[in-house]
């Protein structure tokens, strides 16, 4: 049956900003469902908060509305602009909660909206714990043991029917947040009232524990004549009991006979019929008792998925697209298989390789946070890693995560090898007890402890199959350990070549025998031990293929096709994290776009299987790689491009400039040398100086005495961090002598052969960003941002407002001045970023970056002006002028970038903003006026500010006199205040009136038992400096369990009010992006 | 230990045995399933056949006592990219190479099982020779080229059975004789032309009686057993050399349901007419989409054949029920007049999907209408 006629207009919601649990994977699949639906004549209009996003490209769709995802506000679009129906499945969990929730007020009906692909019903069906029991059963599968309860009383009541331990799950979250397992009645209490306060409909399952079994996911695609097919079989490593987003998975299966498949397989089916998903993918998760093989299902999600785009990219079967088309009426035989071209997609794809799938974790960013894996999410990114064995596989894995790692252990990256001591039985024990990041380091090191397999087994329930091959990469690497420069290289280098078999990076094999790097690479390519590139197909080379999407191998037979045209590699991000995400790969696919705008063949290097530059249809060629030197250099020497694009990608490619260049390999854009200037304090000092231009005061040291030197000489407070790293890593503000000797032991861990660079703080400052564009010749602004709060939190953290709204005409232009007179001095060509501060009139410099940066895409959006893309064809050798892009543009709309954080996921942790990055991805609220725009920004990112109520004020001194507009204003708005005896005496003296509150420890009823008892609207909490107290760390925290609106810079407290004020003044409309260019 | 593949049109590639020394020759076809590797070796339609399993890693869940699909391994040598020694499984009760071993299959590892996919699919699939004794390349690609091969060869003499038998939980002497005449169960006279133990199991599930038959048991004999129905079991080899079996087929048409698969596809094929055909390289994996053209259903199938029933050499009676998506050619087809149905492809899977059991009580369906 050929597509639907009756519908034209189609609404599809996307899943906002990036955090834990719903990361670019979305994007991915709602630019194939655009690109889907669009080639097949239908009109989209599209809606997404995330401005990073290449959905929210206002090519993508006829009308893309760049605002907050709330019922509320898809209503207002859905009044505007009628279309026929709404595409639920492909925006994640947002996405399908957004549409229900429509659906179940009957604005959906009212508007006769029709819901594609699955309706109410079926979500609720699989959503609803109950329901989906039932329908569980009705099928003869059984699910876990469980109870829903609604309260903490019930669930203490009724917990023995399901007994200890046993896992709570929280109903209608992301990701599993709020879930738990808990062993006691004392950790229910605690887990449960998280739970039943994140619950969407306040409820959670206590369910009985499969910890320690096996756990299988399928991805299942169904058409509306009830064909269904199983696209990919994913094994979890790690078994029940720590989130399938924190395990490391493989595909395909690998310890599951046929038989035992294809139960699994046959249950997905049923479920699929059975729950009545209609059209689209589906994701299946059971639990296999690993000792006699009873089967529990676990959970079914009835949209695309993070696993579904991990399956896509691992079979090369786009499910989001498919998804997408059978939603319109296809079936799955009559759309063709791209790969294959003579193929339809109505099969089961088979891999002929082995995929490894590895969580990126930031504990790194959470110190309070415990490093422990559980049934709520943590990771921040993944990546994938391709090979024909398990091992290789998971070595490159392990290699692509940047986090220093060249392999499984003999890298001498071990963690216990940086410190210096070889842990215990007892600690190694707990690092294995209990999942945490490090764990599978820490397996081989039991090994070599003399740990068997199956006492590992019985701690950590990995599968004995994995284990063993875990023991087999420790073998060959303490093998490596006897190779001398002769055994290696004899024969025509035979053990070489099987160590790189094994998978062990060039790195390993270096520092496992103690022969110099550069040597071993010469010797290689002397003896011409090097890899083959393979195909990913869908049908292990069963039919011809024509995507070339390659991984690498070191094998016989090389499928890679080099062309003689003009051709350029842009190298992607790596796994997405805190600091490097969605923005950059927003970049590179842009950069892409534009190569074939010009004709040059564009070749994608990337590892991340969640974005869309490794979708096989961005790029001419997709290499799915790790991003080290190493594994670059293969690419290179293969495809032998005509330049590389380094400066899209973030720190990862950039941290590869040199050796490349080095390497001879043409670098596009800006020089490394020029990139290397402007990181190098130095030469950036001499170039300052030179353009008349300031910066704050500063210095570098390579050692505590160094550094307390130069501070002294500075002057507290200073701003400390290593250099040559992304998202202020390790950044911080210091006060005293103590604060400098805490930070030097963590940074030389950060940063390892790189100065620490110190510069004097500028407090209350605002903080400037630009991005702009140069061709060498004319450099022209993209956008100067103003930064809402001050100067010492992080960019990435800080909201920051386009056009900037309190520089005055003397201002910009000094900042364009200063901006052009860089862009020549360093010779960009291509992007540049410059982040500037204003104190008290005056403009200093405080960081270049001739790349791009994150802000681009939000620029971008704002403007219209792809800046990606233009950078892209100036690295060719365009002209701007040509372009057409010669001077800033001038908006008369205001839009607001906010950041979200994922505070919520780590318990214990200060939810204080400072100069390290700590939010996981961003929204755009963008509007006539600035208040209107940030009110937006704020609904985008989950904060819904107060239109009356009590307003809770904690302010340090410091700040007092600069809060008072902000309480005058609520006060005229009508809030009633409240703060702490301080503020409270403060603002009452200064003719505000206001309540007072007790601390926490002045005893009770206090500021805590008012959040708790819903008695507070708001917080505004402005933390001294040094240490956050206890007091007002815990307000903080309660505040953020409760979900309250809270500001913790006087700054962002004024944008607040405004913001409150223009909601209070007129109504929430909404816009399409296309309008406002218009 | 060392050892060489040498194709016919003169490819070699090195390899290593994982099962100890041997010498052995057949045609090398490739299986892109990727699991059912204990099913695969047991099945004894690839008798004559070496089979490289696309799937780089075999031996992972070991070899159970559950999953044999006869009661020997049929496939002449086994080509994977990496053996696993180390399986995890909880029915698991040996290594697969202890169980090549053990019947003295050569089983070799380390090799670019790609390439020789890529090879087969671009040449086709033929004759091969695997060496750990002769390594000199030459001598093997001339040993391949001389080595019997399938063409017009009846390899489904050497896999059927000498006697009839039952089916309980596994194969049960049988006499004949002192069958009863009629039982309530429908009673299946099965023809073993290598037949796979699945298609025993899921009858006897679904509530039939199994009579095996040798492949050269007469229709007589066959209808001896008062049977209600007919089954044609899958085989090795090429169907053009069953002129035997051809024509003691087309004399049972008529007279009762018939119902074949694979081999039984081929040999109705041509015993109402029509003809065979090699195909280039074949099908053979678990995720071949056939449809159903009469309802328009896709099913996800088992597939194991290098010959396919030519369509337009059917007659008029004969109805192409099944086509295959990938590349079109027949994997079914009926006739109008009588109750005879059949499949190119394996409703029974194991290994595979558990699309098609629908087609048995098809089957069931025409033997009750028939009893009736």
């Amino acid at each position: 049956m050929p597509r639907r006629n009756d519908i034209k207009k189609i609404l599809i919601i996307g899943s906002g900003p990036i955090v834990i649990g719903q990361a670019c994977e979305f994007d991915y699949s709602g630019t194939q469902a655009c690109k889907a639906l669009r080639e097949d004549g239908y009109e989209v209009v599209l809606v997404n908060s995330n401005p990073a996003t290449i959905m929210t490209d206002p090519d993508m769709a006829e009308r893309t509305y760049v605002e907050p995802i709330t019922p509320e506000v898809v209503a207002k679009i859905l009044e505007k602009e009628r279309p026929d129906a709404i595409l639920p499945t492909l925006g994640g969990q947002t996405g399908l909660n957004t549409a229900v929730k429509l659906a179940d007020q009957g604005v959906l009906e009212r508007l006769g909206v029709e819901m594609l692909g699955a309706n109410r019903e079926v979500i609720h069906k699989a959503e609803d714990r109950e329901l989906f029991r039932s329908a569980m059963e009705r099928i003869g599968l059984r699910v876990p043991k469980s109870v829903i309860v609604r309260s903490l009383d019930q669930a203490l009541a009724s917990v023995q029917e399901v007994g200890f331990p046993v896992v709570v799950r929280p109903s209608f979250t992301l990701g599993g947040t709020g879930g738990g397992i808990a062993y006691n009645r004392e950790e229910l209490e605690a887990i449960c009232s998280r739970g039943l306060e994140l619950s969407m409909i306040h409820e959670v399952m206590l369910e009985e524990s499969v910890i320690g079994w096996k756990e299988f996911e399928l991805e299942v695609m169904r058409d509306k004549k009830d064909n269904v097919v199983i696209i990919c079989g994913i094994e979890n490593i790690d078994p029940m009991g720590v989130h399938t987003g924190d395990s490391i998975t493989v595909a395909p299966i690998q310890t599951l006979s046929d038989r035992e498949y294809q139960m699994l397989r046959d249950a997905s089916i049923a479920i699929m019929r059975e729950i009545g998903v209609e059209t689209g993918g589906s994701n299946v998760q059971f639990a296999v008792n690993p000792r006699n093989g009873d089967m529990v299902v676990i959970e079914m999600n009835p949209r695309v998925s993070r696993s579904s785009a991990l399956a896509s990219k691992a079979t090369g079967f786009p499910i989001a697209k498919i998804a997408a088309k059978l939603a319109v009426g296809y079936t799955l035989d009559e759309i063709p298989n791209d790969i294959t071209r003579e193929t339809m997609a109505s099969f089961e794809p088979t891999i002929d390789y082995c995929v490894v799938k590895i969580p990126r974790w930031t504990f790194e960013k959470f110190q309070e946070a415990q490093d422990l894996l559980t049934t709520s999410m943590k990771s921040v990114g993944e990546t994938m890693a391709i090979g024909r064995t398990f091992r290789e596989a998971l070595q490159k894995g392990l290699r692509s995560l940047e986090i220093g790692r060249f392999g499984l252990g003999f890298d001498g990256r071990n963690p216990w090898e940086k410190a210096g001591v070889t842990p215990d039985m007892d600690a190694v024990l707990k690092r294995l007890r209990e999942p945490n990041s490090q764990r599978i380091f820490y397996i081989p090191l039991a090994m070599e402890m003399g740990m068997g397999i199956d006492e590992i087994y019985g701690i950590t329930g990995i599968d004995p199959w994995f284990l063993h091959q875990i023991a087999m990469i420790l073998q060959e690497g303490k093998n490596l350990a006897r190779e001398t420069y002769d055994t290696l290289t004899a024969e025509g280098g035979r053990h070489l070549r099987h160590y790189k078999t094994e998978g062990f990076s060039d790195v390993q094999i270096a520092h496992t025998t103690g022969i110099h790097l550069p040597e071993i690479q010469r010797e290689r390519d002397h003896m011409a031990i090097r890899p083959v590139y393979k195909l990913v197909d869908t049908c292990a080379a069963e039919f011809e293929a024509y995507t070339p999407y390659y991984y690498s191998t070191y094998e016989l037979e090389d499928e890679a096709r080099p062309s003689d045209k003009k051709k350029v590699m842009i190298l992607g991000g790596g796994p997405n994290r805190i600091g490097q995400g969605i923005e950059f790969d927003y970049c590179c696919v842009h950069a892409s776009f534009a190569l074939r705008e010009e004709g040059v063949e564009s070749i994608m290097v990337n590892s991340n299987p969640e974005t869309v530059s490794t979708d096989y249809d961005t790029s001419d060629k997709l290499y799915f790689e790790p991003l080290t030197f190493e594994d670059v250099m293969h690419i290179v020497n293969t495809e032998r491009p005509t330049g590389v694009i380094v400066q899209f990608g973030g720190q990862t490619p950039l941290n590869l400039a040199v050796p490349l260049a080095r390497a001879g390999v043409p670098i596009l854009g800006t020089s490394p040398e020029n990139i290397d200037k402007a990181e190098d304090r130095k030469s950036f000092q001499q170039m300052l100086k030179k353009l008349e231009l300031v910066q704050p005061e500063n210095g570098t040291a390579r050692s505590l005495e160094e550094a307390l030197m130069v501070a002294k000489e500075i002057g507290y407070p200073v701003v400390v961090r290593p250099s040559y790293v992304l998202g202020g890593r390790a950044m911080r503000i210091v006060y005293d002598e103590d604060g400098i000797r805490s930070f030097m032991e963590e940074a030389v861990q950060v940063s390892e052969g790189h100065p620490v660079l110190i510069d004097k703080f500028l407090q209350d400052a605002i903080e400037i960003d630009v991005d702009a564009i140069s061709d060498g010749e004319l450099t022209v602004i993209g956008g100067i941002m103003e930064h809402i709060e001050e100067a010492g939190i992080h960019s990435g953290d800080s909201a920051c407002v386009l056009p900037a709204k309190s520089l005055g005409q003397r201002l910009l232009r000094e900042i364009r001045e200063a901006t052009c007179a860089m862009a020549r001095e360093l010779n960009v060509i291509g992007l540049m970023n410059v982040q500037y501060a204003v104190k008290d009139g005056r403009l200093y410099v405080l960081e270049v970056n001739p790349r791009a940066s994150r802000t681009v895409p939000f620029v971008s959006k704002v403007t219209g002006v792809p800046l990606a893309k233009l950078a892209t064809k100036v690295m060719l050798g365009r002209r701007l002028s040509e372009l057409g892009f010669t001077s800033e543009k001038t908006l008369n709309y205001v839009a607001v970038k906010e950041a979200v954080f994922p505070f919520k996921r780590f318990p214990g942790v200060d939810i204080v903003l400072g100069p390290e990055m700590k939010s996981t991805g961003e929204v755009m609220g963008i509007d006539r006026t600035f208040g209107m725009a940030y009110a937006k920004s704020q609904l985008a990112a989950g904060v819904n500010l107060p239109l009356s109520g009590r307003v809770f004020l904690s302010i340090r001194p410091g700040d007092k006199a600069a809060i008072l507009p902000v309480a005058k204003s609520l006060e005229e708005m009508g809030f009633e205040l409240v703060a702490t005896d301080g503020t409270a005496g403060y603002l009452n003296a200064h003719g505000v009136k206001s309540g007072e509150v007790m601390k926490i420890s002045q005893g009770r009823p206090n500021i805590v038992d008012l959040i708790k008892n819903n008695e507070i609207a708001m917080v505004i909490n402005t933390p001294s400096g040094k240490k956050t107290h206890s007091d007002s760390y815990y307000l903080r925290r309660t505040a953020l369990e409760y979900e309250l609106p809270y500001f913790t810079t006087v700054a962002g407290a004024l944008a607040a009010v405004e913001a409150i004020d223009a909601l209070k003044k007129e109504e929430l409309r909404v816009a399409a992006l296309q309008d406002y260019y218009a | 230990m060392k050892a060489i593949i040498a194709f016919e049109d003169g490819r070699t590639f090195e390899g290593e045995s994982f099962t100890g020394p041997g010498e052995v020759a057949g045609e090398m076809v490739f299986n892109t399933g990727m699991t059912g590797y204990q099913e695969i070796l047991t099945d004894p339609s690839y008798k004559g056949q070496m089979v490289t399993m696309t799937y780089p890693l075999i031996g992972n869940y070991g070899i159970n006592t559950e999953d044999d699909e006869s009661l020997r391994i049929h496939v002449s040598a086994f080509v994977v990219r990496e053996y696993e020694d180390f399986y995890s499984n909880w029915r698991a009760c040996r290594s697969l190479a202890d169980y090549l071993r053990s019947q003295g299959i050569l089983g070799i590892h380390k090799v670019d099982t790609r390439a020789i996919t890529r090879h087969i699919r671009l040449a086709g699939a033929m004759k091969a020779v695997i060496s750990t004794q002769d390594l000199s390349a030459d001598s093997l690609i001339k040993k391949a080229k001389e080595s019997p091969g399938l063409v017009g060869r009846d390899l489904v003499r050497e896999v059927t059975v000498e006697r009839p038998y039952g089916w309980g939980k596994g194969p049960e002497p049988l006499n004949i004789a002192s069958l009863p005449a009629k039982t309530e169960r429908p009673r299946v006279a099965v023809l073993d032309c290598g037949l796979k133990f699945n298609q025993l199991r899921l009858l006897t599930q679904k509530g039939c009686e199994c009579v095996v038959f040798p492949c050269f048991a007469s229709a007589d004999e066959m209808l001896s057993c008062n049977p209600d129905g007919i089954f044609l079991s899958n085989g090795p080899g090429d169907p053009a050399a069953l002129t035997g079996i051809v024509k003691n087929v087309r004399s049972l048409i008529g007279k009762l349901p018939i119902f074949g698969i694979c081999l039984g596809n081929q040999i109705l094929g041509q015993a109402v007419g029509g003809r065979t055909y090699k195909l280039k390289f074949g099908h053979r994996g678990a995720n071949q989409p056939v449809k159903d053209l009469q309802t328009g259903r896709i099913e996800i199938t088992s597939q194991n054949h290098g010959f396919a029933v030519d369509a337009d050499s059917l007659p008029a009676d004969a109805e192409v029920t099944h086509i295959n998506l990938n590349d079109g050619t027949v994997e079914g087809f009926r006739l109008k007049s009588e109750p005879v149905f059949c499949v190119q492809y394996h409703p029974e899977n194991a290994p595979g999907p558990h699309d098609s059991e629908y087609l048995f009580d098809r089957f069931i369906g025409l033997m009750a209408d028939t009893r009736r």
